[in-house]
C-alpha cells in the first residue's frame, strides 16, 4: 500500500478508497506510512488524517468508515480528558484501537500469504481442471446521462420508418386467367373451377379467375352451375359456343 | 515401477480431484496403508527423476497429478486452460479469519475486520470456500463458518496444519488459539 497516499506538507490527501479493505486498511496505512508507532499514536492527527481521507466517499459506501471516524473522535476526547493524578490508574483510551490494528495487521499478513500461496496454486493443473466458478452477477451499471442520451439516439436512427399505410400493387390478371379457361375448355367439355388454381391460389388469383369466368358467362361462352346447394361451381362449355 | 505404484497412477489419473488416502484403499484393498503410501512416493520421485511436465502432489488432505509450474503460461496462452480467478483482498482477509478462528461468526469476522461481510461470505459459499459448519450460542444462533476442502485446493495446501503457525508471523499478538475457546 506505500505510496497510494500523498501527504503533502499542508496534510491534505489524495486517496484511492476502492484500494482499501476497510477503514482498518486505511488506517493502518496512515500510520505506516508516517512511520508512526502503533504504541502510541498521535490520535488527533490521524483522525483528522482519517476524516479527510474519508471526506470523499459517498455516504452509503462509508458506513464502516464513518464508524471507525467517530470511534477515532471519541479517543481524540478520552485523551483530553485529565488523567488521575495516580498514574498507574489511567488506563490509555487507544489500547482497545491498538489491540485492534495489530489483530488486522496479524489477519492482514496470513492474507497476503494465503494471497501468494493461491498464486502459486494457480500455476499448476490437474487433467482437466475446470476451474470456471459460478459466474457472479454482473456488476451494477455505470452509465452518465450523455451516454444514456446518445445511445438512445442511436437507436432510435436504427429504427425502421414508421409506415402508417402502403400501396401494394396486386394486379388482377382476368386476361390470363380468361386464356386459361378457354384451354382448359378447349380439352374439357366441363371441369370445377377448382382446377384452375394451383394448391394455395392467392386472393388476386381467385378474383381474377371469378371475374373471367363472370364475363364468359356473359358472353355466352361458358356456363356456370351447382349440383346441388353449396355444392362446388361447375364450368360447361356453353351449347352455342365455338369450340376451341 | 511396482505394479502398484502403476495401479495409483492409473486412479490418479482417472480422478478429477484429489484422492485420499482412503480412496486410493478402495482401488487396491489388499494393499495396506503402508505399501499404498511406498507406491505414492514411488510415484512422486518417478516423476521426480524422469523429468516429467507433470508431478505428484499432496493436497487437501490427498494426492493429485498435476501439471508443472514452469508451464503454466504456455498452457494458459494457448487457452488449453483457464486460470482461476483471483480473489480479492477482502476475500483473502475473511478467509484468513475464518482459517485460523473456524468455526467462527460473522459478527466476529467484521470486528477484527472492521467492515461488513455479508457480501464477502456469500460470494466464498458460492465459491464453496467456506460452509456453515454449525450455529453459536446467543441471540439469534449465529451461523457459524469453516473452511472446506475446496478452500485447501484453492491453495495447494495438504491440510489446515500447513497455514503459518501464529507464532512465526511477524506480527505476534496473543495466540488465537486461546481465543477460539471464549
Amino acid at each position: 500500500m506505500t505510496g497510494l497516499l500523498q501527504i503533502n506538507s499542508d496534510r491534505a490527501f489524495v486517496v484511492e478508497l476502492d484500494e482499501f479493505s476497510g477503514p482498518l486498511d486505511l488506517l493502518l496505512t496512515l500510520i505506516r506510512e508516517q512511520q508512526i508507532d502503533i504504541t502510541d499514536i498521535p490520535i488527533a492527527r490521524i483522525a483528522d488524517q482519517f476524516l479527510a481521507a474519508i471526506h470523499e466517499l459517498g455516504l452509503n459506501q462509508a458506513a464502516d468508515y464513518l464508524e471507525m471516524a467517530a470511534y477515532l473522535l471519541r479517543i481524540k476526547i478520552q485523551m483530553l480528558l485529565p488523567r488521575p493524578i495516580d498514574e498507574e490508574e489511567w488506563v490509555d483510551p487507544r489500547a482497545e484501537l491498538v489491540r485492534r490494528l495489530l489483530e488486522y495487521e496479524q489477519i492482514r499478513e496470513v492474507a497476503d500469504w494465503l494471497g501468494r500461496r493461491a498464486e502459486l496454486r494457480s500455476e499448476r493443473f490437474a487433467r482437466g481442471w475446470v476451474p470456471e466458478l459460478p459466474e457472479l452477477p454482473p456488476p451494477p451499471i455505470m452509465l452518465s446521462l450523455d451516454d444514456l442520451v446518445a445511445t438512445a439516439e442511436r437507436l432510435a436512427e436504427s429504427l425502421p420508418q414508421r409506415v402508417t399505410h402502403r400501396v401494394v400493387p396486386r394486379p388482377l390478371d382476368t386476361e390470363g386467367a380468361t386464356r386459361r379457361i378457354r384451354e382448359i375448355l378447349a380439352v374439357k367439355e366441363e371441369f370445377d373451377w377448382a382446377e384452375l388454381f394451383d394448391e394455395r391460389p392467392s386472393v388476386s388469383d381467385v378474383i381474377s379467375c371469378l371475374i373471367a369466368l363472370l364475363e364468359l358467362a356473359r358472353l355466352e361462352e361458358v356456363e356456370l352451375f351447382q349440383s346441388e346447394p353449396y355444392g362446388m361451381v361447375r364450368v360447361r362449355r356453353a351449347a352455342a359456343s365455338p369450340v376451341g | 515401477m511396482q505394479p502398484l505404484a502403476r495401479l495409483v497412477e492409473a486412479a490418479l489419473f482417472a480422478a478429477d480431484r484429489p484422492l485420499k488416502l482412503d480412496e486410493l484403499e478402495q482401488v487396491a484393498p489388499d494393499a495396506g496403508r503402508e505399501s499404498l503410501l511406498a507406491a505414492v512416493q514411488e510415484l512422486r520421485d518417478h516423476y521426480q527423476a524422469d523429468e516429467h511436465g507433470v508431478e505428484l502432489v499432496e493436497l487437501a488432505e490427498g494426492f493429485q497429478i498435476l501439471t508443472r509450474p514452469e508451464y503454466a503460461e504456455a498452457l494458459a496462452q494457448a487457452r488449453i486452460v483457464n486460470r482461476p480467478r483471483k480473489l480479492s483482498v477482502a476475500a483473502l482477509e475473511t478467509l484468513a479469519v475464518i482459517a485460523y478462528r473456524q468455526p467462527v461468526g460473522r459478527a466476529e469476522i467484521e470486528e477484527i475486520r472492521g467492515v461488513a461481510v455479508d457480501g464477502v461470505l456469500r460470494l466464498l459459499l458460492e465459491r464453496g470456500l467456506i460452509e456453515v459448519v454449525g450455529r453459536g450460542e446467543g441471540i439469534g444462533r449465529p451461523l457459524l463458518y469453516g473452511t472446506t476442502p475446496a478452500f485447501l485446493e484453492l491453495l495447494g495446501l495438504s491440510s489446515l496444519d500447513e497455514l503459518p503457525k501464529m507464532e512465526e508471523l511477524s506480527v505476534v499478538l496473543r495466540p488465537l488459539a486461546e481465543e477460539a475457546g471464549e
